[in-house]
């Protein structure tokens, strides 16, 4: 895409927080409320003599990942220790995987205003988190309980070239880690965070322009118009003969636009060397293959399938698989019913409208697919109307009742025998018998008014097929 | 070879006051023991693997299981400074 | 009995028997602290629970409970453990009054076996020379003779135990500060296979190198001592999960048809007269008692002294990062820290707190870890290792134990090396290729020089082979020449 003439290159780094019960390397909660300085010990407060030791099931969640984004997993890799000095950094180094990373080589792919885009991975590693310092003017004080929390960087390829694909990026990696339950996703606490690498170049040019890091950016709304606004900054310094600084910026998304945060002249040299405490991190086939068979079917794939084997619309398709939860939702409410279309415009319409005003997640919700989809199964079988039935759901969200309570308490089952819509007939025909005769006399547009006053007689519960036949056996005269 | 300017720029890096004394030592003992320690350049190392560790063992992993063996004010028990249970250090911004 | 003078073993016995109590034993020696201590400058840190904590040992036996196979022996801990409510130094400014929350596992082992912590032991700053003198709390003085260094690092260790300041004693040895200063002063000492002994706790040198073990009187108390702090800890992902040998019980003294290597490189010249005589001795005994002489080489020695402290500094300037005046240790007195620059924060502070010695391998490693000397030093030095530890793998295919001497001379004076650095690292030239391998290691007292200086003779055996290394330890102890031979302090 041609912006004034130039081409951008977006690259993004994504820190993801693993959701474990406890920290990359000891026992410390990691629970985001605790009190200052409460989920730390000797090892995350760097004592001396104390050791790290891996948790298993960060290891687990990252090769996952890794995995899910089309990624060769190594078979031995290795932490390494980057040293420099901090506050929030207890040791003196960080422990994260630098030239041998667990994952490597992988794409993910996803849509842009429709159409299919293919970004590739160059690398997800893991690592331990900083702890968090707490400026004032007069001294900054630092809490140790994120220290050591445990991180899955991922790194695409500079292979973005608009804000749109950019934040595009940043959902579905979102969307993936959420499907996989290794992370809850949360840009606003800081369990995933997003760095996006930008450069301009002349249109046509192979040749990168000096990248741009901006920092901690915490939405992927922000993102886009971050990249955007970077885009058109980095343009016009190269028109104007400028020269851009390979620097850090962060977004102010007061102002809509980056700041300057550090220049990156100084380039620090943090010694890398493999820590000895640690011994690489070695992984079976057998381990490799046992995660890839309890993953689940990604986003991509599921929508994909929702459309050729549902007959889904791709728009509900994309819709209902944007969360796990509510594709599992889908599913097992059309298990139900067997009616795929009406499963998905009944979550699509009448249950994402009530989650969204009650500000509630999917898995919250008062409805669940089994009594959803009873209630499509009523409707098919004849046993209520569609009006009745979003009545009926009505209901049942308020009062979490299953349908079955809600018709009967409320006493709203169809009535579809003929005998007795005939009796309710009779009783509106004869209280109407100047419209009758009206109609009998050619004034025939008059039959919606019939069944407009049978369907109010019978509160809405005559079956419409029956009442339109026999009301139209009964006008004839 | 390790000359004062090295010394600054090392110590810079590994964050150490030195007097103008102890860098010009410095400077001659590194230089002395690094000379001396160039002779390991004539090993054929062509091919080998580094040895980070003499234990190359299968390593072993830690449950995930959260336990809290200590409390903050503990952890803060032996800081220079600090306010509450924070660590408190000069102005980094 | 002989409180002085008894085993780990037999105070044990004893107490456990009710014939002494664990408060009289640690108020004998208490008392031995306070008499002698003043010469020798062996403790940083006396521990003034230790009658109470001996107390509960007899409170326990009162009750009828185990108290443990060491139950009421008085210890000391050399001040690298972390010691929990106990001050812990590494014998540095930097630690300020570190007062560690936690044990290592090392000393909660022991403790768990009954014994009395007496007091954290001096020893090189951060365990960083041969010769005790780097202490930040002063030099430690060779119970044998007090001109003379006790060896180093673990030279309080090493002068408490010959003294018998108190009955056992576990240091740390990264590239012979077991071994060294346990053939210096006359004791036993034993490095143990890396991996052997968990390091959780241990103020770290060089991770890669670093092992814990005893330095004591006997080698049944060692091979005890041994045997009850080894194994793998859950806190350390490097111990190996290695079923631990009954050392003690399985100790033997018949070494008929076993291999003794002689490792031909460390008898090639340079050697003391005395320290030549006392290994070629040693060998005679072996034979006589019907063991096998074979010569082994391993050509790549002459390189192990650079290698060793390229990779143990390159470590340790990462390792002693953690000392920065943040969380714990010594800051610079700043007055007003809103003044105050970060990096100045820092430099100051470090600056101040390490000594000399430190600060000069802090500074070595970091050039060997700096962009544009990493390959040329860090990684070079690691494939030589692989190297070395290869050479060893084929020795102990030949023997089984090699016999050699631990270092090129009895101890010398204090103050007669300590201004050449390197001359002071080229001491340890028989003693790294134990910690580069990762090999079990020990010094046994065989020899005194005509100056009546102890020497010890050095074992060494293949990966987890310490039974092998130990069991020809007790035959040598057995037809020791200088066996009830004591320091003139005593």
């Amino acid at each position: 895409m041609s912006f004034r003439g130039y081409e951008a290159v977006i690259g993004i780094e994504v820190h993801v927080q693993l959701k474990t019960a406890s920290k990359m390397f000891c026992a410390d909660a990691t629970e985001f409320e605790a009190g200052d300085n409460e989920n730390t010990s000797p090892v995350s407060v760097g004592m001396p003599g104390t050791l790290p030791v891996v948790n298993k099931k960060a290891i687990e969640f990252s090769i996952k990942t890794g995995l899910a984004l089309g990624c060769e997993i190594r078979k031995k890799s290795v932490f390494a220790r980057k040293n420099y000095f901090y506050p929030d950094l207890p040791k003196g180094y960080q422990i994260s995987q630098f030239d041998l990373p667990l994952c490597e080589n992988g794409k993910i792919s996803f849509k842009v205003d429709g159409v299919e885009k293919t970004i590739s991975i160059t690398r997800a590693h893991m690592e331990e988190d900083a702890g968090k310092s707490n400026h004032s003017g007069e001294y900054t004080l630092i809490n140790l309980n994120r220290a050591g929390m445990p991180l899955l960087e991922i790194v695409s390829g500079p292979d973005m070239r608009t804000p749109a694909e950019a934040a595009e990026y940043g959902r579905t990696i979102r969307q993936i880690v959420r499907y996989l339950d290794v992370c809850d996703g949360n840009l606003e606490e800081g369990s995933m965070r997003c760095d996006c690498n930008v450069s301009v170049m002349k249109e046509g040019s192979t040749k990168f322009g000096t990248k741009v890091e901006i920092k901690n950016i915490n939405s992927f709304r922000f993102v886009e118009k971050a990249v955007e606004f970077e885009i058109d900054r980095q343009i016009d310094l190269v028109e104007r003969g400028e020269k851009i600084l390979q620097e850090t910026r962060l977004w102010d998304p007061d102002k809509n636009k980056t700041f300057s945060m550090r220049t990156k002249e100084d380039a620090q040299d943090y010694r890398y060397f493999p820590d000895p405490d640690l011994l690489p991190v070695t992984v079976t086939d057998a381990m490799i293959a046992k995660f890839r068979s309890e993953l689940p079917e990604l986003p991509l794939a599921r929508a994909k399938r929702f459309v050729s084997a549902h007959g889904l619309p791709e728009y509900d398709a994309l819709v209902l698989t944007s969360e796990k939860e509510l594709a599992d939702f889908y599913e097992a409410t059309t298990k139900v019913c067997n009616n795929h279309k009406a499963s998905s415009n009944w979550i699509m319409t009448e249950l994402l409208r009530e989650l969204n005003q009650a500000n509630k997640e999917i898995s919250q919700s008062p409805i669940t697919p089994e009594m959803l989809g009873r209630l499509i199964g009523f409707i098919d079988e004849g046993k209520i109307s569609g009006k009745i039935a979003k009545a009926v759901f009505a209901e049942m969200w308020v009062s979490g009742k299953d349908p079955d309570t809600v018709i009967k308490e409320k006493n709203l089952v169809q009535i579809s025998d003929a005998g007795a819509v005939e009796k309710i007939i009779d009783e509106v025909l004869a209280a109407n018998a100047q419209q009758v005769a009206d109609y009998r006399g050619g004034r025939t547009k008059l039959f919606g008014f019939f069944v407009g006053a049978v369907m109010k007689a019978s509160k809405g519960q005559a079956n419409p097929d029956v009442v339109n036949k026999v009301l139209l056996e009964k006008l004839k005269g | 070879m390790i000359d004062p300017k090295t010394i600054a720029h090392i110590a810079k890096l590994a964050r150490l006051e030195v007097s103008a004394e102890e860098a010009s030592r410095y400077s001659g003992d590194l230089s002395k023991a690094l000379g001396y320690f160039e002779q390991i350049s004539k090993v054929d190392t062509q091919g080998v693997e580094p040895l980070v560790t003499p234990s190359e063992m299968q390593p072993f992993w830690r449950e995930d299981e959260a336990k809290r063996e200590f409390t903050a004010e503990e952890m803060t028990a032996n800081a220079p400074e600090k306010m509450g249970n924070l660590f408190k250090v000069p102005p980094v911004v | 009995m002989d409180l002085t003078h008894a085993s780990m073993v037999e105070i044990a016995q004893a107490v456990r028997s009710k014939k002494v109590s664990a408060k009289e034993v640690a108020n004998h020696y208490k008392h031995r602290i306070e008499k002698l201590d003043k010469q020798l400058n062996s403790f940083i840190t006396v521990n003034d629970q230790a009658e109470t904590e001996a107390a509960k040992i007899d409170e326990k036996i009162a009750r009828g409970e185990d108290p443990g196979p060491l139950a009421g022996v008085p210890f000391g801990v050399k001040d690298m453990f972390c010691t929990r409510g106990l001050k812990t130094t590494a014998a540095s400014r930097i630690l300020g009054g570190f007062v560690p929350p936690y044990d290592a596992t090392v000393v909660a082992r022991l403790k768990q076996a009954g014994i009395v912590v007496m007091g954290k032991l001096n020893l090189d700053e951060f365990a960083m020379g041969s010769s005790n003198e780097t202490s930040a709390f002063g030099a430690v003085k060779n119970p044998w003779n007090l001109d003379c260094v006790p060896g180093g690092s673990s030279g309080g260790s090493a002068a408490a135990q010959a003294a018998r300041l108190v009955a056992g004693t576990v240091g740390t040895d990264t590239g012979g500060s077991i071994r060294q200063p346990a053939s210096f002063c006359g004791i036993v000492g034993v490095k143990p296979t890396y991996g052997r002994v968990s390091r959780y706790g241990i103020v770290a040198y060089a991770s890669s190198l670093d092992q814990a073990g005893p330095m004591v009187s006997t080698v049944q108390d060692a091979a005890l001592t041994l045997e009850l702090i080894s194994g793998r800890d859950e806190r350390d992902s490097t111990t190996a999960e290695k079923k631990v040998p009954a050392f003690s019980k399985d100790l033997s003294t018949n070494v008929k048809g076993m291999k003794i290597g002689v490792l031909k490189e460390y008898m090639a010249g340079g050697l003391h007269p005395d320290v030549e005589k006392t290994v070629q001795k040693a060998m005679e005994n072996l034979k006589s008692m019907g063991a096998e002489l074979v010569e082994v080489s391993a050509p790549l020695t002459e390189h192990a002294v650079p290698i060793y402290y390229l990779i143990a500094t390159s470590e340790a300037s990462s390792n002693l990062a953690r000392y920065d005046g943040v969380r714990f240790g010594h800051r610079a007195d700043f007055g007003n820290l809103s003044a105050v620059e970060l990096d100045q924060f820092y430099s100051r502070s470090r600056g101040e707190g390490f000594g000399d010695e430190v600060k000069r391998r802090i500074m070595l490693g970091t050039y060997c870890l700096s962009s544009g000397y990493y390959d040329a030093y860090y990684s070079k030095a690691c494939q030589v290792r692989r190297l070395i530890r290869d050479q060893f793998d084929d020795v102990f295919k030949k023997c089984d134990v090699v016999l050699s001497p631990v270092s090129t001379h009895p101890a010398f004076k204090t103050g007669e090396r300590i201004s050449d650095p390197l001359a002071m690292y080229l001491n340890d030239i028989y003693t790294v290729s134990t910690n580069l391998a990762g090999l079990p290691g020990m010094s046994v007292p065989f020899g005194l020089s005509k100056e009546r200086l102890p020497i010890g003779v050095q074992l060494t055996a293949g990966h987890y082979e310490e039974q092998k290394m130990l069991n020809v330890a007790a035959a040598l102890e057995a037809v020791s020449p200088v066996k009830g031979e004591k320091p003139h302090v005593i």
